[in-house]
């Protein structure tokens, strides 16, 4: 190790010649090739899986939304201009030429910041932008114009992550913090019916279409959507309008088959979450808020996806085993609630999830607490 | 077993390189040397120069603060050198063994017949006494202190880690011995914990004025602490000893025949280890003195002294510590594995989650490498490190309150309980690649200091 510090630092090297873009150089070496760095301390051996692997399976469980996402936008301008004709692979194209730049702007805008602040603070680049730049076109409507898309990323990404040091510090999920940012400053271009839909220059939805979502039909209760013409087949394969890749449970779940096979997602926070909005869900129709079927709520809107990979982020959820079933039932509950009690905007799992995000840490702090106070009594009795 | 505690969260690494049970020679070390390093909380303040003759059991340092400390030969020689580093630290005490073998007389005594001031006596002038372990924070005992228990574990469960029924299945006299010695320091007993899987097989069932406990589980079922934490935790304010079997049997062999003797048979270990097995040996023993079973063609060996999870990277110029029975030899993992963390499958490494098929193959076992598979990050994912601690604490809460130096909450996490050893495991899975170990050190020497 001595001669090491006699010979001159490589290029890219802290103390090289262009040793300032040492974490750029360095993220992207990384990503191509396992570090050659050996423990120092502690345990000599380390397991294979690290971040990178955790974010990327995350990254491989979305796909098949987004997959979906893409055919079922083209599938939508087909049903909205009364095309009949384009095949499955012109219906993708159409689809995939809408969402690409999405993405696009997604990952050039946030991880253009990320490698900045990791530049600027000389640390390594973070991997969880990977997972948050690929979720953020799914939840946004295909239509939101880019510049505004660009602007809610940099928020995101600033004051959702980085002001707090980055990924694992953070409180709120970066891409619902997106959302929330598109949601508040342009509702006009996240709520209405026109904005699910991605049309041409100059072409008109045809007669009877109205390109609203399910979840518009909400308030109009079970008959109110079966009639729009979303039937429970429709909504579980999610051949309907909405968010890009939240419309299919089929893709969701196949997702969230792997998350749960390979533990990188809690199963916990899913399962409390789906029992929390089936009981809110009972309850709203055992007291005649509704007459939508509780089962019916969990086909709708953003829940399943919500469910899926957003409530489930591991940083902003609970830490606690026993956090996990109550943060979960809370978000699954709150959803329906504000799904039921607030027509004006029916999709409630956005806040839902910021929402306990935010009371995440106080779930764990009464979870940690009464399990130190146990602990207490444990030994006092001992 | 009725009382059998079963603990089922833990994790068995399948490491490759289990020493087969066959000792291969004596080492006839050419230097021993002592560290004061692998005394905890001892400041060490040399008592002899370089020349002096020495034999097994005269004193060679002592603690600054508390004299009465000895730390003595474990062979008989000449001090060869002084070794210091950085700021004159002392590093290691040389010791050229001669071929006398004399050892320090300090007579036989039959230890149920000793009062605990005489057994005291005896192990700190026999330098023995630095083999009793005080919890919390795993520093050397303080003999003002009368502890509340005296904890034994008679098995252990780290990586490749020396069987104890070889090494010390024919000394249960010894032990015997020693745990009647060891009765004498505490009005709580001496608690001894033996594996439910080999409960009738092992001899150690049959030692008397115990108090026996039965566990089953994977590692760290085997680690005193977590045993501890499932027998009496400890309160604040309390004293807990423990001692482990290999010294326990030194301290019995003591007592039996009047003579320090730290001869133990060592496990060389680990994947790159040619034909691992025992061999029997000194503590302090050079790694040169090893040469023969590492594998040439491995390229950088790493060599520790202990197991894989909690050992000292010594380095092959280094001496095994003088706790330790077990040499595990890793490869430096520098090489750099194109795409690593994409491939759906990685053959020849071992992952404890469900992240890579196949998943941990029953019965294969693994050459595992030193390197660390990714770079450190904020902790990120949490439910990996519960599962690996059979413990009733939350260990990243614990590692948080340590890196934020809060004294309040690291009381209230457990601190007083765990030892960087228990927490070993969480360091092994942490996706993030944090040093947990260092990190829950760093904590302890912090309350070390600020409650002294």
């Amino acid at each position: 190790m001595e001669d090491n510090k006699t010979t001159q630092p490589g290029l890219f090297e802290k103390g090289g010649k262009l040793g300032f873009l040492h974490s750029t150089v360095d993220a992207f070496d990384t990503f191509l090739r396992v570090p050659a760095t050996v423990s120092r301390k502690g345990s000599h051996i380390r397991d294979i899986v690290d971040i990178k692997r955790v974010m990327i399976i995350v990254v491989i469980a979305l796909i098949p939304a987004a997959l979906f996402g893409m055919w079922n936008v083209g599938y939508q301008h087909n049903l909205a201009v009364g095309d009949t004709v384009t095949g499955f692979w012109g219906t993708f194209w159409y689809g995939f030429l809408k969402v690409l730049p999405l993405y696009i702007v997604s990952y050039v805008v946030g991880l253009g910041i990320e490698f900045t602040s990791a530049q600027i603070k000389g640390e390594e680049v973070n991997e969880g932008y990977l997972v948050s730049g690929f979720l953020i076109p799914l939840i946004v409507p295909v239509d939101v114009p880019l510049w505004m898309l660009a602007l809610a990323t940099a928020f995101a990404v600033l004051f959702g992550k980085e002001v707090f040091g980055g990924t694992g510090m953070n409180f709120l999920n970066p891409a619902l913090l997106a959302r929330a940012f598109l949601f508040f400053s342009y509702p006009s271009k996240m709520s209405g019916s026109e904005v699910w839909i991605a049309l041409r220059k100059g072409e008109t939805f045809v007669d009877g279409v109205t390109g609203a979502t399910p979840l518009a039909h909400m308030s109009e209760g079970i008959a109110g959507i079966q009639g729009a013409g979303y039937d429970w087949w429709s909504l579980f394969a999610g051949t309907v309008p909405g968010s890009v890749g939240e419309t299919s449970i089929i893709a969701i779940l196949l997702g969230a088959c792997l998350l749960i096979a390979t533990g990188v997602a809690s199963w916990k926070i899913m399962c409390s979450s789906v029992l929390g909005a089936l009981c809110v869900g009972w309850l709203g129709t055992a007291f005649g808020v509704t007459d939508v079927p509780a089962w019916y709520q969990l086909l709708l809107g953003g829940f399943a996806f919500g469910t899926v990979f957003m409530a489930t982020d591991p940083v902003t959820s609970a830490q606690t085993e026993c956090g996990k079933w109550i943060y979960g039932f809370l978000v699954g509950a709150l959803c329906i609630t504000v799904r039921l009690f607030n027509p004006g905007y029916a999709e409630g799992m956005m806040l839902a999830i910021l929402l306990m995000n935010t009371f995440a840490p106080l779930i764990d702090h009464c979870v940690v607490s009464a399990s130190i106070a146990r602990r207490a009594k444990k030994l006092r009795t001992v | 077993m009725s009382n059998n505690i079963h603990l089922r969260r833990g994790l068995d690494i399948p490491l490759a390189g289990a020493a087969a049970l066959k000792t291969c020679g004596v080492i006839t070390p050419g230097t021993i040397a002592l560290k004061p390093e692998d005394f905890k909380g001892i400041v060490p303040r040399l008592l002899v120069r370089e020349g002096d003759k020495v034999l097994a059991g005269s004193p060679v340092l002592c603690d600054k603060q508390r004299p009465e400390i000895l730390i003595t030969a474990p062979v008989s020689g000449t001090v060869e050198a002084v070794v210091r580093g950085e700021k004159r630290k002392l590093l290691e005490v040389r010791i050229a063994p001669d071929a006398a073998r004399e050892a320090v007389d300090f007579g036989a005594r039959e230890a149920s017949g000793l009062s605990g001031d005489e057994v005291r006596d005896l192990l700190l002038r026999s330098g023995l006494w630095v083999s009793l372990v005080q919890r919390p924070y795993g520093i050397v005992a303080d003999p003002a202190v009368t502890p509340k228990a005296i904890f034994i574990s008679a098995f252990n469960t780290a990586p490749l880690a020396a069987n104890p029924e070889y090494v010390l299945g024919d000394q249960a006299e010894d032990i015997q011995a020693g745990v009647d010695a060891l009765g004498k320091l505490t009005r709580g007993g001496v608690h001894l914990s033996l594996n439910e899987a080999n409960y009738e097989g092992t001899p150690f069932h049959r030692i008397e004025n115990v108090i026996q406990h039965v566990f089953s589980g994977k590692h760290p079922a085997g680690n005193v602490g977590v045993q501890i934490s499932h027998i009496a935790p400890i309160r604040k304010g309390e004293t807990v000893w423990t001692v482990s079997l290999l010294l326990t049997a030194a301290i019995g062999r003591l007592f039996r025949t009047g003579k320090v003797d730290l001869s133990r048979k060592v496990a060389v270990t680990g994947p790159v280890a040619k034909d691992p097995a025992y061999v029997d040996a000194l503590p302090g023993i050079a790694m040169r003195d090893l040469s023969a079973f590492c594998d040439s063609t491995a390229g950088d060996v790493r060599f520790i002294s202990g197991d894989a999870l909690t050992g000292t990277n010594v380095g092959a110029e280094g001496f095994l510590g003088w706790f330790d029975n077990q040499v595990t030899l890793l490869h430096e993992g520098t090489e750099r594995e194109v795409l690593g963390w994409a491939k759906p499958f990685r053959f020849g490494k071992f992952s404890a989650t469900r992240t890579y098929l196949p998943n941990a193959l029953p019965g294969k076992r693994y050459a595992l490498d030193t390197n660390t598979n990714g770079g450190v990050r904020a902790f990120v994912v949490s439910d990996v490190y519960g599962k690996v601690l059979p413990m009733d604490i939350f260990p990243v809460y614990l590692t948080k309150a340590c890196l934020a130096g809060d004294i309040d909450k690291m009381e209230k996490f457990g601190i007083y309980e765990v030892l960087p050893e228990d927490l070993a495991l969480c360091e092994y899975v942490d996706p993030s690649k944090n040093e947990i170990q260092a990190i829950i050190q760093q904590g302890i020497d912090l309350m070390i200091k600020e409650m002294a």
